[in-house]
């Protein structure tokens, strides 16, 4: 039996990663999972400087699922690689560090200066944060911006990138194409879907954002449509996630076309899910002889 | 599920564990205030102040309540959570019953420095559903301890139980018993007096408990409380505002779940 699959040229052992802000850098599921398992470790996102993030409450449950408005909290660039990236490196499993920027040169400046690391193995750029208000989901929701901003990474980068992209636009499609036309070498999707939960008590926003990204189970069949569509789509391969919580659901996704998954909000509920969903899809490839996992890449009939 | 057994093998020496513990007991003590023992190996290292994560079955609420320790007997393997059902996920929690399965998070937090009140003349004040972490506390305490407890009415949980440690001095909301205020009112009536205090309670208090500390000179540590996704550090929902830059965010922000829930009140802007 064979997990391998290959993205963007980046060998992981198996299809399961980490979404990019429910994972940190490892450290704290650490204590709960063994890292080496995982396909690929995707960072918390990372900025040219330290981003504060917004005011608490910064979450909120909803149905089947929560909002979040952390507002891209993180100490910069300059601790991630003092820090973080000694942590990973510890590890054998692949290091994908998710960018975020206010502006094409906060991006750029984050993208040259990881260049000069070469643990890291993949860029995910975050184009598509629902909870910054300044400029970078922008980025993510204007065709013409995305291929813009795409473009101009691809000129400073030195690993292959890949671009998030937001569910908050009228057709993914057209976000997708505008991505690989801009020379990304993958795609990730979805970011959280924006969201908003009123407290009727006390007349007031749950969140101090007022609005904030949904994840969760809940949103898993938005986003496996989306892949779907993207798959379609666009020729680069395709990271899925939205809601994932066992190896029946990466395997949806993976039918779907995505080549890999993330396991994102459904960390907070089960410490243990990314080693579960692993250990599912390979009951799955037991149960229905599947010998290498990349068969059932874009499979659905 | 075959599964969970290799995972629980490989995890068995990790601090921070996630169980199917079994509910020992529970009773209602006041109205909406449930008292739940759980059988749990978590109970072998507890620090008063530390807090466990509890997770619905129901699907639709998924995510983990974060409830704080209010005993531990590390010798029977039980923990005991004191709590006010005020959601589905904590209201689910009250009908469990002796026999039913709980999924527990623990032990999380850092909990109260014990070690620093030994031999002092110690405060310890707690307001409503804030109360039950001083009940592990007060026990482990050794000093001269003045247990100071805000409630609504004169339904008085855990007053018994920390008499057992503590003189106890009582405000209530409606004045039906002791002081009629707050905690601050039950301090001034009795005319007591502390040179350091833990402090638990709605952000009110707090932060009247942090101005009290802060205007006699009296160390004080408080136990913040936020809404919490993961609870372990990783999300980054929970933080509070620190005065200076912190040592793991490099912003001014710390996380209520791993670097509190129990902050020196000076340390953080409340």
């Amino acid at each position: 039996m064979n997990t391998e699959v290959t993205l963007a040229g980046i060998k992981l052992k198996n299809p399961v990663m980490t979404a990019s802000g429910t994972f940190g850098s490892g450290m704290e599921y650490g204590e709960f999972v063994d890292l080496n398992r995982l396909g690929a470790v995707v960072t918390k996102g990372v900025a040219n400087v330290p981003w504060q993030g917004n005011p608490t409450p910064r979450v909120a449950e909803v149905y089947g699922g929560m909002l979040n408005a952390i507002g891209l909290q993180n100490p910069g660039i300059d601790v991630f690689m003092e820090r973080d990236i000694p942590f990973l490196k510890q590890y054998d499993t692949k290091m994908i560090v998710n960018v975020c920027g206010k502006t094409v040169e906060d991006y750029i400046e984050v993208v040259e200066r990881l260049g000069e690391e070469p643990a890291v193995s993949m860029l995910e750029i975050n184009v598509s944060c629902p909870n910054v208000k300044e400029g970078a989901i922008a980025f993510g929701q204007e065709a013409h911006a995305l291929y813009g901003i795409t473009n101009e990474i691809k000129k400073h980068a030195k690993q292959p990138v890949m671009m998030k992209l937001s569910p908050n636009v009228t057709d993914i499609t057209e976000m997708a194409r505008a991505a690989e036309a801009g020379g990304c070498d993958a795609i990730s999707l979805i970011n959280t879907i924006t969201g908003m939960k009123i407290d009727i008590h006390k007349k007031r926003f749950v969140l101090a954002n007022k609005t904030g990204g949904m994840s969760g189970p809940a949103i898993k069949p938005i986003a496996v449509r989306m892949v779907y569509q993207a798959a379609h789509a666009v020729k680069v391969p395709i990271v899925g996630m939205g809601g994932i919580a066992t190896g029946e659901d990466a395997i949806e996704f993976l039918l779907a076309g995505a080549t890999a998954v993330s396991i994102g909000a459904m960390n907070f509920v089960n410490p243990y899910a990314t080693i579960e969903v692993i250990e599912g899809i390979e009951k799955y490839m037991r149960d229905y002889q599947v010998e290498n996992v990349s068969e059932l890449i874009g499979a659905v009939e | 599920m075959q599964t969970n057994m290799t995972g629980i093998a490989e995890r068995a020496d990790r601090m921070k564990q996630k169980q199917n513990a079994v509910v020992l007991s529970q009773k209602k003590i006041a109205t909406d205030i449930y008292d739940m023992w759980i059988e749990t190996s978590l109970a072998a290292e507890v620090k008063p102040g530390q807090f466990v994560c509890i997770y619905p079955k129901d699907k639709s609420t998924l995510l983990p309540r974060p409830i704080s320790i209010c005993e531990a007997d590390a010798q029977k393997g039980a923990l005991r959570v004191v709590y006010r059902a005020a959601g589905a996920g904590t209201r689910e929690f009250a009908g469990y019953g002796e026999g039913d399965s709980v999924s527990v998070l623990g032990t999380l937090g850092n909990g109260f420095p014990v070690e620093e009140g030994r031999g002092k003349r110690i405060f310890l004040i707690g307001g409503g559903i804030g109360i039950p972490p001083l009940l592990e506390l007060a026990k482990r305490l050794e000093g001269v301890k003045r247990a100071v407890l805000g409630y609504r009415n004169q339904e008085l949980f855990l007053r018994e139980d920390l008499e057992t440690y503590a003189a106890t001095y009582v405000a209530t909301e409606d004045g039906s018993m002791g002081s009629k205020g707050n905690v601050m009112d039950a301090i001034g009536d009795n005319a007591l007096e502390a040179d350091i205090i833990y402090a638990c309670g709605p952000m009110p208090m707090l932060r009247a408990v942090k101005a009290y500390g802060a205007e006699h000179h009296i160390k004080t540590y408080i136990s913040l409380e936020e809404r919490m996704a993961c609870g372990v550090g990783a999300c980054l929902g929970c933080v509070a505002k620190t005065k200076e830059i912190d040592h793991h965010s490099h912003v001014h922000n710390a996380r209520i779940c791993t670097d509190g829930p129990v902050f020196d009140a000076d340390v953080v802007d409340i």
